[in-house]
């Protein structure tokens, strides 16, 4: 990752016309599978952040203003094919990243990102979109100064995913036509994407925390490991 | 000769020939450039002589519409959402209504193609190798017409047929020139020097758009037609079985479900 004092560099081909200079906030992204915690976690580290006296913004997959209504109807249609999916989220994240994202760096805050592309190259390997496309696509993505990977297996997950409620359509990869019912589809399905995040944690180095544990446990670990990677305090003029 | 998937080679899809049976005729060009008339005065004669043709447009499914009009409205778009919105839309009518028509052996006439972008978002600000690299799943059509025509000719064009000239038309997000007549000439005149190295790099057809409708028309004909017949030489039978697409692996899973 990046060193703190250096211009934010980009995944892939950038954003040409974005004067990237000045971005003194940090990011830091949370990765991990569906129902693993990440929401949780985020909202613990935001208040210990803000206590501390930091500004935090959190950011979402699929939740930019401009994408999130026709998302919201591709998911519901079930029509549309992989590569359209793949560019349909690329959108939402482009959008997240200009209009959310960077303002919010350049104003030397700290984005705490649920999700980020490592999300959309698990999914769209899974579903066969070719892995050089999907980073090609990404390209313009900053790269972070921290990802958090919470890593989970199958068995553990899908006890509390199923604790939780039913078997959500696409967190089961129903569209993949994987198992006779979707309990065995959401156990396949999730074993593919955690061997995808697994592998690219370990190329891209994120840092990986174990997620079969108590929630507290997981929150002090994240802390520890953000630490390293928060603004220095300033001296005192 | 094989009609399945193409192979994954390094090089994009877009510079070497598609593996359908079906014909692909695209038309490239600025705004008032005359390129909608003369697809669709091809359209006419093509259906005339017996073909099942399919139409297309640029930016026109109805997933995208919606999102793309909210975005201008409120002003939310930035060159990198604008450009992958246009592919979006792109990758819908790719899959639901220009491959389809192609596997089955029929005519698809596309108004504008994945060349726009390449001129257009470019214009806009993104990355040249990016975009290109965003569309590297389009196939390359059997026939690319690129519609020349001088910025002066253009503008006369469109003041003459229309009210007003669109905000985005007129590239007026770039703050090119305050008056949307100036701003068009600009910004489309930077769309002119992008097609021409498009021209160039994907071997564009380039008809001179300042000549009359019908001399262009049969040109456009002619070289429809040649590409027609050289793709019935092929003689590749329309897929109409089934490919095996759903992969059940619930046996497999067995096996290799967790310790």
């Amino acid at each position: 990752m990046k060193a703190p004092d250096k211009l934010p560099r980009f995944l892939g081909r950038g954003l040409p016309y974005v004067d990237v200079s000045g971005l003194t906030g940090r990011l830091f992204v949370v990765e991990g599978t569906d129902g693993v915690g990440r929401s949780t976690q985020i909202e613990s580290l935001k208040d210990w952040l803000e206590l501390q006296g930091h500004a935090v913004v959190t950011t979402g997959w699929t939740r930019s203003p401009l994408m999130a209504g026709a998302i919201e109807e591709a998911k519901e249609g079930h029509s549309l094919n992989k590569t359209t999916f793949a560019l349909l989220y690329a959108c939402d994240f482009a959008d997240r990243l200009e209009n959310e994202i960077i303002p919010a760096l350049r104003a030397g805050m700290i984005v705490l990102a649920d999700r980020y592309c490592w999300t959309a190259f698990a999914r769209n390997g899974v579903r066969g979109v070719d892995e050089n496309w999907s980073r090609d696509l990404f390209g313009f993505a900053l790269e972070p100064d921290v990802v958090i990977y919470l890593r989970t297996d199958v068995e553990h997950l899908v006890r509390r995913v199923i604790a939780r409620g039913k078997l959500d359509y696409w967190e089961s990869g129903l569209d993949l036509n994987l198992g006779e019912d979707p309990y065995d589809s959401f156990v396949v399905y999730q074993e593919r994407l955690i061997e995808r995040y697994d592998q690219m944690a370990r190329a891209e180095h994120f840092e990986i925390i174990d997620a079969n544990r108590a929630i507290p446990e997981i929150q002090n670990e994240i802390r520890q490991r953000v630490t390293a990677y928060l603004p220095q305090p300033s001296a005192v003029v | 000769m094989t009609v399945e998937n193409p192979p994954a080679a390094p090089l994009s899809p877009l510079h070497t020939p598609h593996p359908y049976p079906g014909v692909l005729v695209v038309v490239e060009g600025i705004d008032g450039s005359g390129k909608s008339t003369q697809i669709r005065l091809l359209h006419r004669w093509l259906e005339a002589q017996g073909h099942d043709v399919v139409f297309t447009e640029w930016n026109s499914s109805e997933l995208v519409r919606a999102t793309t009009k909210f975005g201008k409205k409120k002003n939310l778009l930035t060159p990198t959402t604008f450009s992958l919105l246009h592919a979006t839309d792109f990758a819908d009518r790719f899959s639901t209504t220009i491959v389809p028509p192609l596997k089955a052996g029929m005519i698809v006439l596309a108004d504008r193609y994945v060349y726009t972008a390449f001129a257009r978002d470019v214009v806009r600000g993104v990355d040249r190798t990016w975009v290109r690299r965003v569309y590297a799943f389009a196939l390359r059509p059997d026939v690319a017409l690129y519609f020349k025509t001088p910025i002066d000719v253009s503008v006369a064009r469109i003041l003459n047929g229309r009210q007003k000239i669109k905000y985005y038309e007129a590239g007026m997000d770039l703050r090119l020139s305050a008056d949307p007549v100036e701003s068009f000439r600009q910004f489309q005149g930077r769309i002119l020097q992008e097609y021409d190295a498009i021209c160039a790099e994907f071997g564009l057809d380039v008809i001179d758009a300042t000549r009359s409708i019908d001399a262009q028309q049969r040109a456009v004909r002619r070289i429809s037609e040649a590409a027609i017949r050289k793709r019935r030489a092929l003689a590749i039978e329309p897929r109409v079985t089934a490919a095996p697409v759903v992969e059940r692996r619930s046996a497999r899973r067995k096996e290799e479900a967790p310790k």
